[in-house]
């Protein structure tokens, strides 16, 4: 009926690489300034020194000074390093309903590709996926996580070739 | 005594190609009087007084004895649940050994303030099939209401014991019962940002869990097919997450239509026909629907916002739906060709994941105003909104097939708080958690079986 076996484990590998790129940028968190050093070009100079997550206001999916700063940045990344394809995560915090923030979380990665297509970048590289309320990346239940749950997250595809 | 069986049924001998085929098999009604309730239900103002009730453990020969104390045992757990009856506890009871085949003295059991009483016998037939056989009785009347056998195969034991309990219920209320249905849901493990999330399905008391998918992709707001063995949901297995259609018999699964992008929060039409879903466009998200044989799709909105969460009438003439058009998220029915959107919900907050009773009298919701989550009803009009439940979250409401009862998830802060399932009924009175190993979510109830 399908060929789900390749499906699924292409799917499998995209999550192994977010799963790294995610510690990566931790790690960065407590070590912010030292950690400079990272290759030119590699994953982790797109997380480290770029930025690889913009957030949103609670229900909103406009971008914020801050965030378009960070996407001028991956712009400016993505049309210099271009042989990486990426994808725009959308998510969403746990405060709606799961079916709207599906939606929401869309809407939110559709923002982040529209604008990186302004900048330049070309739309076949740019894949969009929503997770919605499903992968927080902060488990508390006050403001301070859900802001860092209202993300849209670029995730390069192929950081590891 | 059973000679005066006054009708026979033919036998309702279920479809035997399905898992849940069946094995119950109703032979006969006994003699019974004329039909009129002894509980009168009021949706609004709740059941303050539940009908007492006796159910003296049924009795089984020798080995059997077990079995029916167990049969008896679920009977009463399924009524004491729906808060319309309150089973007495058996140390009153004057009378012991009571039997299926005489009449009971009544004057020991008007005493303990009881007015129903379910007696009843499990045996086992030569053939390995148990035979049950129970009467319900009228204690002040001193009448039979309702006489019925069942031959099941023992490991159907918990089914047998629900239909029972569904006749007693429908006997004495006047409406369906729902105790032999089913609760789809997705079973959660893990830590809250690891989540892994299984299709699961179990009888509406929490027993039989069975998985349905493995847990390597994610899956969403799984919905009950009305009229076949499926069920429809949405998966994250493939490069889009989609809509998916699932046989829970043959484990066969398929994607449900060729959309360009993500489908998500499906729902069969009543007739069973159709899939109606949204659809994600860029940032929107419009509603379609997808005939099952022709595999034709129909779009039903074409707005610049989230419009999702689909339903249908049980007459399938409307669907209410929710979208953020108008600035937040509400309310709207339209016609079933898309047509008449209008607004339905005008209270303070957002609302979200409309359902429309099989009654076709309510719209159940999730309502979310000032950092609380409730559960409510409104008429299709949108006037008469009641909240049954609030609280830090509640989400996801889902409609027993008799229209009284919602299943929904309560979900608790933190990281190491998780979904449960609860029910409520239209009072609002009648809180109940459903039974689950791990953290659940996402139910939605079946049709009745039979």
């Amino acid at each position: 009926m399908m060929q789900m076996g390749m499906v699924a484990r292409g799917f499998r590998f995209a999550a192994i690489v977010a799963t790294v790129l995610t510690l990566a940028a931790c790690a960065q968190t407590k070590t912010d300034g030292l950690t400079g050093n990272a290759t030119p070009g590699s994953g982790q100079d797109f997380v480290v020194n770029v930025g690889d997550r913009v957030f949103f206001s609670e229900d909103q999916s406009t971008l914020s000074a801050q965030a378009r700063s960070t996407l001028d940045k991956q712009a400016q990344w993505l049309n210099k390093y271009s042989r990486y394809t990426v994808t725009i995560e959308g998510h969403a915090d746990e405060r709606g309903t799961r079916q709207y923030n599906i939606a929401l979380g869309a809407r939110r990665a559709n923002a982040v590709r529209d604008y990186l297509v302004a900048k330049g970048i070309s739309d076949s590289r740019l894949r969009t996926i929503s997770y919605g309320k499903e992968r927080p990346v902060a488990v508390c239940n006050d403001e301070s996580c859900w802001t860092q749950n209202r993300r849209a997250v670029t995730v390069l595809n192929n950081a590891g070739s | 005594m059973f000679s005066t069986v006054a009708s026979r049924l033919s036998a309702l001998a279920r479809s035997t190609g399905s898992a849940l085929a069946c094995v119950v098999v109703l032979v006969a009604i006994f003699a019974s009087a004329p039909a009129h309730a002894l509980v009168e239900i009021d949706v609004t103002q709740g059941n303050v007084e539940p009908l007492p009730i006796a159910i003296p453990d049924f009795s089984g020969p020798g080995g059997d004895a077990e079995v029916a104390k167990d049969v008896s045992a679920v009977i009463s757990a399924d009524l004491r649940r729906s808060g319309l009856f309150r089973p007495l506890d058996p140390a009153s009871f004057i009378e012991q050994n009571v039997n299926v085949g005489t009449p009971p003295q009544f004057g020991s059991w008007r005493p303990i303030g009881a007015q129903a009483l379910v007696v009843g016998s499990v045996t086992r037939q030569g053939d390995g099939r148990l035979r049950a056989e129970f009467r319900l009785w009228d204690v002040f009347a001193g009448e039979q209401m309702l006489g019925q056998q069942f031959f099941t195969t023992p490991d159907n034991w918990r089914r047998l014991a629900h239909i029972i309990a569904d006749a007693v219920y429908e006997r004495l209320t006047g409406e369906k019962g729902y105790f032999d249905t089913r609760i789809v849901f997705v079973s959660e493990s893990g830590p809250k940002d690891q989540r892994v999330k299984r299709l699961a399905i179990m009888d509406q008391d929490g027993a039989n869990v069975r998985y349905l998918t493995r847990g390597d992709s994610l899956v969403l707001t799984p919905r009950f097919s009305p009229t076949r063995q499926e069920v429809t949901y949405m998966a994250y297995s493939d490069e889009a997450p989609r809509v998916y259609l699932l046989n829970i018999e043959t484990g066969q699964r398929e994607v449900v239509g060729n959309f360009p992008g993500m489908t998500f929060a499906p729902r069969f039409s009543p007739d069973g026909q159709k899939v109606v879903m949204s659809l994600q466009q860029g940032g929107n998200s419009n509603i379609y629907v997808m005939d099952l044989r022709s595999r034709r799709t129909t779009r039903l909105t074409n707005s610049p916002a989230i419009d999702t969460s689909p339903s249908y009438a049980p007459d399938g003439s409307r669907v209410v739906f929710e979208s953020d058009r108008g600035g937040s998220q509400q309310l709207y029915v339209m016609n079933a060709d898309g047509s008449g959107a209008e607004r339905i919900s005008f209270g303070p907050g957002r609302y979200s994941t409309p359902v429309w009773s099989p009654r076709g009298d309510l719209i159940a919701f999730t309502k979310m105003h000032q950092g609380r989550f409730m559960i409510g009803v409104m008429r299709p009009d949108g006037q008469g909104e009641r909240i049954l439940t609030e609280g830090y979250h509640n989400e996801g409401p889902a409609w027993s097939p008799n229209g009284r009862v919602l299943v929904f998830f309560r979900d608790t802060p933190g990281a190491s708080g998780g979904p449960q399932l609860w029910t409520v009924d239209l009072t609002g009175y009648n809180e109940q958690r459903v039974p689950t190993e791990g953290f659940a979510s996402d139910p939605a109830w079946s049709p009745s079986l039979d």
